[in-house]
């Protein structure tokens, strides 16, 4: 199983970020491998739909799993689609969150931000 | 003549100034762009009323030509389109109906399908017509509803007032860029000062004539007075805070039909604008 944390630094000790879609990097733990990668966040600089961008990355690098403090509408959607499930992370210490999650503690996301955070 | 009245911040007085100036001009047409919120016709009342829905457009897809090239998804720079399941997906009100995904899919499998996004609603008030911009409910950008409601304006050399949004972003562009001048309406308060300065340097980017009318005035407020003589800005019009006009509002009456001193006011503001724009 592949599990998604977005991360506010490249290393293992890094907090997890408050943001999804403009994280600055994504942290990919592989449970199988017990392998651990950092994917830089493109979407993070986008103008606009960050969220969607954010979410299309995580689409592609196969993972089944977001553990995130918050998520948008959007993001949601398009992570549902894909049937990636989407857990409430809590508080922001990384390796808590990916032993809590594989422990069975961490509940699904059940409220999501508005999808929309302003277009002119 | 075409005239936008905008002010940067909200509840300074735009649809106050513009509905009172349409009517004090007898023939004219009113342009309601505020369209999140059009208020205008609470005050004018139009009566023998017709609408048109507007539309934008959207992409739509055929699964049966889609190659999953994504191509469409990496060109999308608003990222309205996702790819996932091993076909596109839109979020409709991220797309901007720029048209490009459709231009560039390779296989032919993008069409493009009409969204209804609000109404222009048309009607007579007096002399005056009354186009009101409506945008439906849970729709992100007003711009397609203000560039239809501003087809509706005349082209004649009667007066058409434009009633802007409040703000300075793009809906405010839009409804501003036909104008031949612009009206800032500021209000003498520190946040009023602050926004009117962000409209000013607006209009001054389109390079659009612009006078103030000082509305809500209470007493002087010597910040706003230096800015607009610093940077030449002619103040037409200063409208002292009144009971009065605060009762007129609340019961849906213009100030320029209920009270001669008020049509006095906005007839000779009328001329004012009319003398300025022709320099």
């Amino acid at each position: 199983m592949k599990i998604v944390i977005p991360v506010d630094e490249k290393k293992p000790e890094s907090s997890v970020c408050v943001s999804f879609g403009r994280a600055p990097y994504f942290m990919l733990h592989d449970t199988e491998g017990k392998t651990t990668e950092y994917i830089a966040n493109t979407a993070a600089e986008a103008q606009g739909g960050a969220g969607l961008k954010a979410a299309q990355l995580i689409v592609d690098c196969g993972a089944n799993v977001l553990l995130a403090p918050r998520c948008g509408q959007n993001a949601a959607d398009v992570l549902n689609a894909a049937q990636i499930k989407i857990h409430k992370a809590e508080g922001l210490r990384t390796a808590e969150n990916l032993a809590a999650f594989q422990e069975g503690k961490l509940t699904l996301m059940t409220q999501f931000q508005a999808g929309f955070h302003g277009r002119q | 003549m075409k005239l936008a009245v905008l002010s940067g911040k909200g509840g300074t007085g735009k649809t106050f100034v513009s509905v009172n100036l349409a009517a004090a001009a007898g023939s004219a047409t009113y342009i309601d762009c505020d369209v999140e919120e059009p208020n205008g016709r609470l005050f004018l009342k139009p009566e023998r009323l017709t609408s048109k829905t507007v539309t934008t457009k959207q992409p739509a897809f055929d699964a049966e030509k889609c190659t999953g090239c994504r191509k469409c998804v990496d060109f999308c720079r608003f990222n309205a389109l996702v790819y996932v399941k091993a076909k596109p997906m839109l979020f409709s009100e991220v797309c901007h109906s720029c048209g490009g995904c459709r231009l560039l899919c390779p296989s032919g499998a993008i069409s493009e399908t009409e969204k209804p996004v609000g109404v222009v609603e048309c009607g007579e008030s007096g002399g005056v017509r009354v186009v009101t911009g409506c945008m439906d409910l849970g729709e992100a950008s007003g711009i397609p509803i203000i560039k239809a409601a501003l087809a509706e304006a005349s082209n004649a050399d009667e007066l058409t007032v434009i009633d802007c949004p409040p703000g300075s972003a793009c809906s405010v562009m839009e409804s501003v860029q036909s104008a031949d001048y612009c009206l800032l309406v500021a209000e003498s308060t520190a946040f009023g000062l602050h926004n009117f300065k962000m409209v000013y340097e607006l209009v001054r980017l389109l390079h659009k004539p612009c006078g103030v009318v000082i509305n809500k005035a209470d007493g002087e407020y010597i910040a706003l007075d230096i800015f607009c003589r610093e940077h030449g800005i002619p103040v037409l019009c200063c409208i002292p805070y009144s009971e009065k006009l605060a009762w007129l509002g609340a019961s849906g009456q213009i100030a320029a039909l209920a009270d001669s001193k008020y049509a006095k006011l906005f007839h000779s503001l009328l001329d004012d604008i009319r003398k300025e724009a022709c320099v």
